[in-house]
């Protein structure tokens, strides 16, 4: 029985090694061939002119998970304070569900819905050619890391000790004033790792933001059509040849796509490893 | 007992490879080299051809037109393919072309767009973004969505060439498959993109080009012109081995006609 717990245990690692290993040995020879620099910091991407600079991608994945922080975590934090403190039963029985019902959507129909819905919106809303673009995505993203960021928040806040809200509101503060001042900042590693998960769940996503984004490699600006890490990878990948320097230079962008998630996940646990000193 | 083993093995081993040698035996292998955009052609007509004749393997690698035609003069392979037609110089070298496809490609608009017949200069304008509002065109007061396909596919590739806007298209939108491209033209009327020609449907309108509307008898009698042909090239004066003779004797012949269809291709003869 011991052998089997093992087994299963090792295969985990086993996988993650061999994923390491096979992104780094197949991502490496196109960074070499087109040159480090010119790799990561070449503003054009055009396979068929052999300019492959993954700048443009490397933004569009910073800015469309910035984007989708910015108005993904305000939302998702006061509805965790809602839900972990001011919502009345009946109200918190009906939005808990919903939340968790939320987090199981495949990203698939999260990208559909965008598409027939938001992306026609955006485009009679702005007078925009197509709505394919950052805002777009953006948008999408944000409603897709809310899940993460509420469930983790009320977790947190919930963990905050009654004694520090009692004191807090013995002295006079109103109850507003002690969940923002004393609850909060009481849960704040928790909210943080809130934070770093969703920015994860933003970065690593793809299905969604193919179906709204437009896809081309443009530097990004909020009402052009983008192209993030992830999705330059799978738009392109069908009609690549096997060993070109296109599908080469996809693979890099795996890897590069593969070193941001690492260190979100380092800083994701620098944050629980604070929480658990606090 | 090892020994008249390992003898019995040697023995079978060298009648094999006498057997291998033998040249106007049934079986050998043809080595097609070229066009990216022949590839589901190639495909089909290679999979038909194993039905037919299986001690044939036909190879193809996709190196693009250019290295398939020095590849087919130099001798590296046997046939060459081409998604275009062979300039004069290459004809001069002695290559020979033998058409087995041609490949329109269709522009697409929405349904309710008025505008249905564009010069080819148009459409070139419109890609590269000089025309950016359909009212230039006699349509309505709205910009014009471009949509194409990403890099590295055929159906980019032909239509830029044929064109004239190779990577100087200015794309609003690049989408990853054909499907994906009719079904966007087809939910916003300010689009306009392109998608091979067996593949348009009634969601979405095929405009005219140069007064033409695309269909397999204009794409046949050349006179709707973003088309191009599917070409396999041989060496004038070089006899071709009798495998990579059948090949090329199946690929011209009615029998693979149906192929060349179910591929997105026209049948030329």
């Amino acid at each position: 029985m011991q052998l089997l717990f093992t087994l299963c245990g090792l295969a985990a690692v086993w996988f993650v090694l061999l994923i390491t290993v096979y992104l780094i040995l197949s991502g490496i020879p196109a960074i070499r061939k087109i040159g480090p620099a010119d790799f990561l910091f070449g503003k054009t991407w055009a396979a068929g002119r052999d300019q492959y600079g993954i700048l443009p991608l490397i933004l569009t994945s910073v800015y469309g998970t910035a984007g989708a922080i910015v108005i993904g975590v305000p939302v998702g934090f006061f509805t965790a304070v809602f839900l972990a403190k001011a919502a009345p039963k009946k109200a918190a029985a009906i939005l808990r569900p919903a939340v968790s019902l939320l987090a199981g959507i495949p990203s698939v129909v999260y990208g559909l819905v965008g598409m027939c819905v938001l992306v026609p919106a955006l485009r009679s809303l702005l007078g925009l050619p197509a709505g394919d673009s950052l805002l777009a995505a953006i948008l999408v993203l944000a409603v897709m890391i809310l899940p993460s960021i509420i469930s983790l928040s009320e977790t947190a806040l919930e963990a905050v000790p009654k004694e520090y809200e009692e004191a807090s509101l013995a002295l006079g503060a109103t109850e507003l004033e002690t969940y923002f001042r004393v609850s909060a900042p009481a849960a704040r590693s928790g909210i943080a790792a809130a934070v770093v998960l969703g920015i994860g769940r933003a970065v690593g996503e793809a299905m969604a933001i193919m179906m709204v984004a437009g896809n081309v490699a443009n530097m990004p600006a909020l009402t052009r059509s983008v192209r993030f890490l992830t999705t330059g990878i799978s738009i392109e990948l069908n009609y690549s040849q096997d060993g070109s320097l296109q599908r080469q230079a996809l693979f890099s962008i795996g890897l590069v796509l593969f070193l941001f998630i690492m260190l979100i996940n380092a800083l994701l646990n620098l944050v629980l490893k604070r929480e658990k000193e606090d | 007992m090892k020994k008249a083993v390992s003898f019995a093995l040697g023995a079978v081993l060298a009648v094999s490879m006498l057997a291998g040698c033998s040249g106007d035996q049934k079986g050998g292998t043809v080595n097609t080299d070229g066009s990216t955009s022949m590839a589901d052609v190639m495909g089909a007509l290679t999979e038909a051809f194993k039905a037919k004749d299986p001690d044939i393997t036909v190879n193809y690698s996709g190196t693009g037109s250019g290295s398939g035609i020095s590849g087919v003069l130099d001798g590296t392979c046997d046939i060459g393919l081409s998604s275009r037609e062979l300039t004069q110089e290459e004809t001069e070298k002695g290559a020979v072309a033998h058409v087995v496809a041609l490949d329109g490609v269709a522009v697409v608009v929405n349904p309710q767009n008025a505008v249905a017949d564009l010069t080819t200069e148009q459409i070139a304008d419109i890609f590269t973004g000089k025309i950016a509002n359909w009212s230039e065109l006699g349509g309505e007061d709205a910009p014009i969505a471009v949509y194409g396909r990403e890099d590295g596919s055929g159906t980019r590739s032909a239509f830029e060439e044929i064109v004239g806007v190779e990577d100087a298209c200015a794309y609003t939108n690049e989408y990853g498959s054909t499907g994906d491209v009719i079904g966007n033209v087809a939910s916003n009327e300010n689009a306009i993109g392109y998608a091979s020609l067996s593949a348009v449907d009634s969601s979405v309108a095929a405009v005219k080009v140069n007064g033409v509307a695309p269909s397999e008898d204009t794409v046949k009698d050349g006179s709707y012109t973003i088309q191009r042909p599917f070409v396999m090239v041989t060496k004038k004066d070089v006899k071709l081995s009798a495998a990579a003779q059948a090949f090329l004797d199946f690929a011209v012949s009615e029998e693979a006609a149906e192929y060349i269809a179910a591929a997105g291709a026209v049948y030329p003869n």
